[in-house]
C-alpha cells in the first residue's frame, strides 16, 4: 500500500510533535507553517539574526522550547516543510495553500489541524487607539522582536498569560504600571482543586504575582475595565475597582486578554461538528480522546481544537498522529498511546482549572455600551448588534453578521466574535450557545487579488 | 514623547542597519526587523483606518486581526506585523486616493 499523503497545519507544539510521530512511523508529512521559523507562537523563535539565549526568551520554559526546537531541526530532509504558507481553504480532502502570491492545491488523505490560537478580547472604548495591543502581541514584540509596546504599560484582561508577560516586561526593564484582572480572586481559589494537579505551574502562577508586587506593580482583582483613554493615542486606562471606585492610570501602552480562543476555520471548512463548552463559552471541533473528528482523515490537535496549552499540545500531536497512523493500518506503540491519554485526561482538568481560575468576563462583554467598537476592521459597534437582535431580528450570529456586517471584517470574527455573541444572547435574552457561532468562510485569512494560481502539472 | 517611537527597542540592536522609505522620508531599520518594528520604532502609528476613522499601530502582532495592512508605493498591500523588512521599501501610511484595491496590471 502507497504511504499516505498527510498533510500537518501548524509548526507549533503539536505539529511539530504530530511530524515528529509520522516520520518515526516512516511517513513523510507535509508541514504547512504561516510563520518564518518553526516553534509557533508560545515557543516562537526569533530571526535567525538576532542572539539572545533561550534563557533570555522563555524563561523557566527555555529547556521545553529547546526540546521543541531541536525536534523539528531533526526532521528537516524527512518532512515536506513549507514556511510563510497559509492554508486559506479547504474541500474534498484538498487543501488550498498560498505562498509567496502564489496559490497551489494539495491532495490529502489524512489531515491534522494543529493551528494554535489567538487572543480573546472584550472589546472597550478606545482599543482600537494606536498603543492598545493584544496580550500575546505585546508578548511577541518583546520575544520576536526584542521591543515593548511602550515605556509605562498596563495589562489588563484575565488569565495566566496576564501575570507571565507584564513579569517578562518588567524583568526586561520596563515600567510596568498596573496588572487588572477582572477575576475576582476567590474564583483563584475556587480552582484550587484543579490547579493543584501541576504544582509546580500554579506555584509558578502565585511567584509571579509575589515578584511583580516587590517590583512595585500596582495588582488589581476584580476590576470592570471602562475605557483606554487618549485622544490619537494610549495616553491611559479607566477601570472601576472590585469596590466600586472609579480610577485612571497614566500609561503609553495597554496589553489587553482574556485567554486564547482556538483557530478553527480549517475544521469548519472540513465540515467537522462544533460543540459547545459550557466552561469556555467557546464552541469547539468534536472530535475523541485522540483528536480524531467524525469527519473520516480530519484531525485536530494543540490549541486549535481546545485551549490546553503548550504542554497538552505537544502530546495532543503525538495522539493525532497515531489516531492517523492506526487509520491508515499502521501500528504505533498501544502502551505509549494510553500514557499519552492519561496525561492528556490530566493537563485538561488543570486547564479546567484556570478556566474556574480566569473565567471569560461573560457580563462585562454582554453589557458594552452601545457606543463600543465591537469589530476593529469596520467599526462595527455593540449598538449595531442590538439594532440587528431587536429590530431587526436576528436570532443568532450568522443573520447578525449580515444584517450589521459584525464578523465580516478582514479578521473575520477572530477579535469581535466572542464578545459580538454574548452581546447579541444578552440583547436576545438567550444562553450564549443559542445564538451558534460565526460559520467560517475561505479564505480564512486575506489573500490579495494579485495572488495566481500555480499552473497544474 | 510624541516625537518617539511608539515601539522601544530592549536588545538586538547590534544588527546591519537598512533603511526604508515611509511617506517619502527616509528611515532607519534593522535586518530582521518586521515592517511594523521598523515603522514604529519610529514612529506612532503605522497607518490610517479605513473605517472609523483615526489611526491604527497593529494589535495581534500574530497575522490573526489584520489591523496592520499598509500601502506600498507601487500599489501593492503588505501586512507589516508578519513582513520582514527588506532594504528600500518604499510604505505609505495613508489610504491612496485611487487604486484602494490594487489590480496588478
Amino acid at each position: 500500500m502507497a504511504s499516505p499523503r498527510v498533510i500537518i497545519v501548524g509548526a507549533g507544539p503539536a505539529g511539530v510533535r504530530a511530524a515528529q510521530t509520522l516520520v518515526a512511523h516512516g511517513i513523510t508529512p507535509i508541514v504547512i507553517d504561516e510563520a518564518e521559523r518553526a516553534g509557533g507562537q508560545i515557543y516562537r523563535r526569533q530571526p535567525a539574526n538576532f542572539s539572545r539565549t533561550p534563557e533570555q526568551l522563555y524563561g523557566p520554559d527555555a529547556a521545553k522550547a529547546s526540546a521543541l526546537h531541536a525536534a523539528f531541526d531533526a526532521l528537516v530532509g524527512q518532512i515536506d516543510y513549507r514556511a510563510n504558507t497559509l492554508a486559506w481553504a479547504l474541500r474534498d480532502n484538498t487543501l488550498h495553500i498560498s505562498s509567496a502570491g502564489v496559490a497551489s492545491a494539495l491532495p490529502f488523505d489524512a489531515l491534522i489541524l494543529a493551528t494554535g490560537a489567538t487572543d480573546r478580547l472584550v472589546p472597550i472604548a478606545g482599543w482600537t487607539l494606536p498603543g492598545c495591543y493584544s496580550l500575546g502581541g505585546a508578548q511577541i514584540a518583546m520575544k520576536a522582536q526584542a521591543c515593548s509596546i511602550g515605556t509605562r504599560v498596563v495589562f489588563m484582561g484575565t488569565g495566566p498569560l496576564l501575570y507571565l508577560v507584564a513579569w517578562q516586561y518588567v524583568k526586561a526593564g520596563v515600567k510596568v504600571a498596573a496588572v487588572l484582572d477582572t477575576s475576582p480572586f476567590g474564583a483563584q481559589l475556587r480552582a484550587l482543586g484543579d490547579l493543584g494537579l501541576r504544582p509546580g505551574l500554579l506555584s509558578r502562577g502565585v511567584r509571579f504575582q509575589m515578584r511583580l508586587r516587590a517590583a512595585g506593580v500596582h495588582l488589581a482583582n476584580g476590576v470592570t475595565p471602562l475605557a483606554v483613554e487618549g485622544t490619537g493615542e494610549v495616553t491611559g486606562v479607566r477601570y472601576r475597582t472590585a469596590r466600586g471606585a472609579e480610577v485612571t492610570i497614566a500609561c503609553d501602552a495597554v496589553g489587553m486578554g482574556y485567554h486564547l480562543r482556538p483557530e478553527t476555520q480549517l475544521a469548519d471548512l472540513a465540515k467537522v461538528p462544533f460543540a459547545y463548552d459550557d466552561t469556555t463559552r467557546q464552541w469547539l471541533p468534536e472530535a475523541d480522546l485522540d483528536g480524531r473528528t467524525p469527519v473520516p482523515g480530519i484531525y485536530v490537535a494543540g490549541d486549535g481544537a481546545r485551549i490546553l496549552g503548550a504542554d497538552a499540545a505537544e502530546i495532543a500531536g503525538q495522539l493525532a498522529a497515531r489516531a492517523a497512523l492506526a487509520d491508515a493500518g499502521i501500528t504505533s506503540d498501544a502502551a505509549k498511546t494510553d500514557s499519552l491519554r492519561q496525561r492528556h485526561a490530566v493537563l485538561k482538568q488543570f486547564a479546567r482549572g484556570l478556566a474556574t481560575a480566569f473565567p471569560w468576563p461573560a457580563h462585562l462583554a454582554a453589557t458594552s455600551a452601545d457606543s463600543v467598537m465591537v469589530c476593529r476592521c469596520e467599526a462595527i459597534t455593540a449598538g449595531d448588534i442590538r439594532d440587528a437582535a431587536g429590530p431587526k431580528d436576528a436570532p443568532e450570529l450568522n443573520r447578525a453578521k449580515a444584517l450589521s456586517r459584525i464578523g465580516m471584517g478582514r479578521c473575520q470574527g477572530r477579535f469581535c466574535g466572542p464578545a459580538a455573541a454574548e452581546i447579541l444572547a444578552a440583547a436576545r435574552g438567550v444562553p450564549v450557545r443559542e445564538v451558534g457561532r460565526l460559520r467560517s468562510a475561505a479564505p480564512v485569512k486575506p489573500l490579495t487579488m494579485a495572488t495566481i494560481t500555480e499552473p497544474s502539472a | 514623547m510624541a516625537d518617539q517611537g511608539r515601539l522601544h527597542r530592549l536588545a538586538e540592536t547590534g544588527r546591519a542597519a537598512l533603511t526604508i522609505t515611509v511617506d517619502g522620508k527616509a528611515v532607519s531599520a534593522l535586518a530582521g526587523d518586521t515592517v511594523m518594528v521598523a515603522v514604529l520604532s519610529n514612529g506612532r502609528t503605522l497607518k490610517q483606518a479605513e473605517f472609523g476613522g483615526g489611526n491604527r499601530a497593529g494589535f495581534c502582532l500574530m497575522g490573526a486581526c489584520q489591523d496592520c495592512w499598509m500601502w506600498t508605493a507601487d500599489g501593492d498591500r503588505l501586512r507589516a506585523c508578519t513582513t520582514p523588512v527588506t532594504p528600500g521599501m518604499d510604505l505609505i501610511t495613508t489610504i491612496p486616493q485611487e487604486n484602494v484595491w490594487p489590480v496588478r496590471a
